[in-house]
């Protein structure tokens, strides 16, 4: 079958796929009339090389393996699931409404508490469009994308109604009580005797709980009956069908799990930095999990690994809007390409590869 | 709510209804050739950047329309290659062109003007103005007329040619896609391409076309957002109407001239929403509707799956909480007091209704039955 060995398949692919991205936008910053070089200076500069950078870095790498992984277990069952930035806002709900109106006594049951309201809202915004495509065969593609709007609107509603205290003007809800404030990487570094690392840097304990749902994703995936009947369906329906899987389950289950995931990137972003739910929290973090999971080829290691890398090209990015004329923009650009080399146009990475290798055996 | 008022909201509704009506269309001939098309948003975006970026230095709105239909032809282009000649995933082609147009018209715009991702303010050439038609009274006596001369002086006179355009559209689109030849084929190429592939046709060809069509009417739409409805481009202008397009165009079953009707209705809403701050309805009204309405979900899951008792009885449920939750705030003032109807309501009453639509509980929209199959020829 595979004319390519598997890990010209996995690595290959991406890699090139990124460094095609790569170029196209060195090009539009000389057209800009910047130096790409200078300007990938600057991204290392302001991320790698100080702690502080790392500390923004690895925020944005947790919201993305949220929303990464969540695509990803979608895309194993052959679903698209677009509606990740409304499952995050519903799921910013959930910890709004846990973290506000339960008195926790400290974080550490806070952030369980946190993460059950945000997986359930999440799953149930994921859960009415997977029951539309298994029970009435509307699209979830287009019910996921109404979803989203959807969603804003229900935000906003709480947002400017019943969640706002009295006498505020923000959109946003109360402060959340200290007891829910998760530990900052710079208060975790403090712990340690490491005084000023990461400092007011953004990044909290929950970059673990992306670690740990990384590998129960795995877990789930290769290791679980469930699994198993999930990449059944997503590789061929009428088979899965045959072999006594039915497509209602699998469409319900796999969406709601994408949907908890995709929600529970808010503890992240409500209850670890903002500290009170906000309008616009999720910052498009819901459709970078497109780039991410298609750029990790699903698999939660692939999901790590890019999230990290558009943490870097997000809090690069930042840099870059600080200290040059190129705007912050410029990421979202690069991020396209990464989707268009390595979701729509893979035949042209593929294809010439393909011929590559093939050529490669024939002289052997 | 007299007569008059009622004519501006109208008049509104056709004006915001126009980019969403060209861009419907526009979704119509690609998705009925069989590609689906979830970036007409980018596609609305660029060509709304370059028409105003052109017709700003230019001065001429017709070098900026070109030019705007020139931005969402390349889109277009991009979109064709990658879902048809490469046969990769439309739907993800259609998310990375929404995130091009959506970085690279705020890194170009930075670029040439400087003034954070917005164009200089169009000038009187630069822009497409109101066309008054014969026999129209002017603004100033609007309200002495009478209300014929009212109906035609400011719900049909007064818009900018790109209005007239877009509704000329429709009877054109109904005709090209019935009454042609081209027209049946592209449908066919929709529905079954290897029957029209068997017949000599070239698949491709038609379905190029078709994606071809579809970005010069989202150029249209485009340069119409930011030379006749504004006057200029801001960042992230097109604010989801490529969406709204999207769901008008499933609202209306993939037909031309539900697509009108689609359009001005979702149109009508967002008028509703400018013009209005604060719509009233009493208490027992509200909290019937929504009663009746979780009732109706109940009795219609008594006989089905467990499945469809959880999902819908629930959803039941919350409708019948939140009626609850009105009659009992409202109980200290009367049932007869008036309750504000959310803003946010009838802003996500198209995608509600779209979803509704989708679900087949009203009238079933069944796309093209090739729609987002690459066509793979036969050896």
């Amino acid at each position: 079958m595979g004319v390519m060995p598997k890990w010209a398949d996995v690595v290959l692919v991406p890699l090139i796929s990124l460094i095609i991205a790569a170029l196209l936008s060195a090009l539009l910053i000389l057209a800009i009339g910047e130096s790409p070089i200078a300007a990938l200076k600057l991204m290392i500069e302001g991320t790698l090389l100080r702690s502080s950078g790392w500390g923004y870095m690895l925020y944005y790498t947790t919201n993305f393996i949220f929303t990464g992984l969540a695509v990803s277990v979608a895309f194993h069952a052959a679903l698209f699931n677009i509606g990740g930035e409304g499952q995050a806002m519903m799921g910013g709900l959930g910890v709004a409404l846990v973290c506000l109106f339960i008195p926790w006594p400290h974080w550490t049951f806070a952030i369980i508490g946190a993460s059950l309201g945000a997986a359930f809202f999440g799953m149930i915004w994921a859960g009415l469009p997977a029951y539309l495509q298994a029970k009435r065969g509307s699209h979830i593609v287009i019910t996921t994308i109404m979803f989203n709007f959807i969603a804003a609107g229900v935000l906003n509603f709480f947002l400017v109604g019943a969640l706002k205290p009295k006498g505020s003007m923000d959109p946003a809800t109360a402060n959340f009580p200290a007891a829910t404030h998760l530990p900052t990487f710079e208060d975790m570094a403090g712990l340690l005797g490491l005084e000023k690392m990461f400092r007011a840097a953004p990044a909290n304990v929950s970059f673990f709980l992306a670690l740990v749902a990384c590998v129960l994703v795995w877990f789930l995936i290769w290791r679980t009956p469930l699994g198993y009947e999930i990449r059944a369906m997503g590789k061929s329906e009428p088979a899965a069908r045959y072999a006594g899987i039915g497509s209602v389950k699998i469409i319900m289950v796999a969406m709601m799990i994408s949907g908890a995931l995709s929600g529970m990137m808010a503890i992240n972003t409500t209850q670890g930095e903002s500290e009170r739910l906000i309008l616009n929290f999720t910052e498009g973090a819901g459709f970078i999990g497109i780039a991410v999971a298609l750029m990790g080829r699903s698999h939660p290691l692939g999901v790590f690994l890019a999230a990290l890398l558009f943490g870097f090209l997000y809090q690069g990015g930042a840099e870059l809007a600080l200290w040059t004329k190129i705007p912050r923009e410029l990421i979202v650009v690069i991020q396209a390409l990464v989707i268009l080399f390595t979701g729509a146009l893979t035949l042209m990475v593929r294809g010439p590869l393909e011929r590559l290798f093939l050529s490669l055996r024939r002289r052997r | 709510m007299d007569f008059l008022t009622l004519l501006q909201v109208l008049d509104s509704s056709l004006r915001l209804a126009t980019p969403l009506l060209l861009a419907c269309l526009a979704g119509l001939f690609s998705e009925r050739a069989g590609i689906f098309d979830i970036g007409l948003e980018g596609k609305m975006l660029a060509a709304a950047f370059l028409s105003a970026a052109i017709a700003a230095t230019t001065g001429s709105v017709w070098l900026g329309l070109l030019a705007g239909v020139g931005a969402a032809l390349l889109l277009s282009a991009i979109h064709g290659l990658a879902s048809i000649t490469l046969r990769g995933d439309q739907i993800i082609s259609g998310v990375a062109i929404n995130f091009l147009a959506a970085g690279l018209t705020v890194v170009i715009s930075q670029d040439w003007f400087g003034q954070g991702g917005r164009t200089p303010p169009l000038l009187a050439g630069g822009r497409f103005e109101p066309l008054d038609l014969p026999g129209a009274v002017p603004a100033k006596e609007i309200s002495e007329a009478g209300p014929f001369r009212q109906l035609y002086s400011e719900l049909l006179s007064g818009h900018s040619l790109l209005v007239y355009v877009a509704l000329l559209m429709v009877p054109v689109t109904w005709f090209v896609l019935y009454k042609t030849r081209f027209g049946l084929r592209l449908r066919a190429v929709g529905e079954n391409p290897a029957a029209v592939d068997t017949a000599g046709i070239s698949v491709v060809g038609l379905r190029y076309a078709a994606v071809g069509i579809c970005g010069v009417l989202c150029g249209i739409a485009g340069a119409y957002m930011a030379t006749a409805l504004q006057a200029g481009f801001v960042k992230d202008m097109s604010a989801g109407r490529g969406f709204i397009a999207l769901a008008a165009l499933i609202f209306a079953k993939w037909r031309p001239w539900y697509a009108l009707g689609a359009c001005l209705l979702f149109g009508f809403f967002f008028a509703v929403d400018n013009r209005f701050q604060n719509i009233l309805l009493p208490a027992w009204a509200m909290s019937g509707v929504l009663f009746a309405l979780g009732l109706g979900l109940f009795a219609y899951v008594r006989h089905k799956t467990l499945l469809d008792r959880i999902v819908l009885g629930g959803l039941g449920l919350g409708l019948a909480i939140v009626a609850a939750l009105i009659t009992l705030s409202s109980l200290s003032a009367g049932l007869g007091s008036m309750i504000k109807i959310p803003v946010v309501f009838i802003q996500s009453l198209p995608y509600v209704l779209t979803v509704v639509v989708l679900a087949g509980f009203v009238g079933k929209a069944i796309p093209p039955r090739s729609g987002g199959v690459a066509y793979v020829k036969e050896k």
